[in-house]
């Protein structure tokens, strides 16, 4: 059913092409596209369920920048599953997408979730707040160009800043961040947590003479 | 210490109901008898702080099993779970809305020093906005270890000069 619907949004709309894709099948449309796209699968082709809706930074300097991707199920054909891919538009650093709320209610959180996270803003959504981290927070977490560990900024609420001295810092990144390894076969080896020993907060870091301490 | 002893000059009319003791000991014997808890429950450190309040591990034993979650009526707060910046400031002003005397216990590797979430998004020890006591190990640590804690904390309170704090305040 997927190949067949691939087939006919094609013919709907001839700017859609193939994207290669691991799994599912995955179609580019244009921007302008996009919402039409989406209606016409949810309607005419029965995907029905928006399961996912992401997006992609291709790093800094890239034109386009973020591309959106949204993963339809069709709930009647259990396994029916399709991606669609759209660039964003606007300037690199401001991008947009339409919102697709009217379609999927579900959508709402989404987007919400890939504005706080990548800043990306999406034009008609009823309700464009971040959603995980803070109002006022700086930066877009998700970005290729902001730190795992973070960067010093205030915290949400002022007085208590005040009171406690305490801002929101870099993370001691002593041992390396703590990423899950992927493809070990031993699960205990694979678990988050300091892999390299070689340095902490009292020892430098090899080819590195500053210590990186913790800021209190 | 009860005592059948006249010659101290009591009333006779409370002969034998009368027991001796230091105020400190007898203040810090009540704090310590019935620490209730505010429990600050904001991760996976949360399922074993209900398994301590369960029939099995029983924080009844410790007279702490009374989890208020109104921090007025709260002696200690234990604070179970990964604390995000977002976090920060309610656990803060939770804190401060508990009356005097008052502890805090950080349970797990998240809340003593952040855990493995070496990352923007999360406070790196609870210690950074409110004073702790007691710090537990362990990822989520078992139940006894927070019992091991809470008894800590108490031998910890025993050793208070309790009266003379209350006589200066």
């Amino acid at each position: 059913m997927s190949a067949a619907a691939v087939t006919a949004l094609k013919a709907q709309f001839p700017q859609a092409t193939d994207r290669a894709s691991a799994d599912h099948l995955a179609v580019n449309v244009p921007l302008g596209d996009l919402v039409l796209a989406l209606k016409y699968l949810r309607d005419a082709r029965g995907f029905d369920l928006l399961m996912d809706m992401t997006a992609i930074d291709w790093a800094e300097g890239a034109s386009p920048r973020f591309t959106v991707v949204y993963h339809l199920l069709a709930t009647s054909e259990p396994g029916t599953a399709l991606r669609i891919a759209a660039n964003c538009a606007g300037p690199d650093a401001a991008p947009t997408a339409p919102s697709v709320v009217g379609l999927w209610a579900g959508a709402n959180w989404h987007e919400r979730e890939c504005f706080d996270m990548f800043g990306i803003t999406f034009i008609g959504h009823p309700d464009l707040r971040r959603i995980l981290m803070w109002d006022g927070y700086p930066y877009h977490p998700l970005r290729k160009e902001f730190p795992l560990a973070g960067i010093e900024t205030d915290l949400p609420v002022a007085d208590i800043e005040e009171v406690t001295g305490t801002r929101v810092i870099a993370a001691p990144m002593a041992g390396g961040p703590f990423v899950a390894s992927t493809g070990e076969v031993n699960l205990t080896d694979a678990e988050p947590r300091a892999k390299d020993e070689s340095w902490s907060d009292r020892q430098p870091q090899p080819g590195q003479t500053e210590l990186r301490q913790m800021k209190d | 210490m009860v005592t059948a002893n006249t010659e101290l000059g009591y009333n006779s009319k409370v002969e034998g109901g009368v027991i001796i003791s230091k105020a400190d000991a007898v203040i810090n014997w009540i704090r310590t008898e019935s620490m209730w808890p505010m429990p600050m429950g904001l991760a996976c450190c949360a399922i074993e702080l209900m398994a301590v309040g369960g029939a099995r591990f029983d924080i009844a034993r410790f007279g702490a099993e009374v989890m208020r979650f109104s921090p007025r009526q709260a002696d200690c707060m234990i604070v179970a779970g990964t604390v995000t910046y977002k976090m920060a400031p309610q656990v803060r002003r939770i804190y401060d809305q508990m009356s005097a005397p008052k502890w805090v216990i950080a349970m797990g590797a998240c809340a003593s020093s952040g855990g493995m979430y070496r990352s923007y998004a999360t406070l790196q020890g609870v210690d950074r906005i409110i004073p702790v006591d007691v710090y537990v190990s362990g990822c989520p640590p078992r139940p006894e270890a927070l019992l091991d804690a809470l008894m800590k904390l108490q031998a910890k309170v025993r050793r208070e000069p309790a009266a003379s704090r209350l006589l200066s305040a």
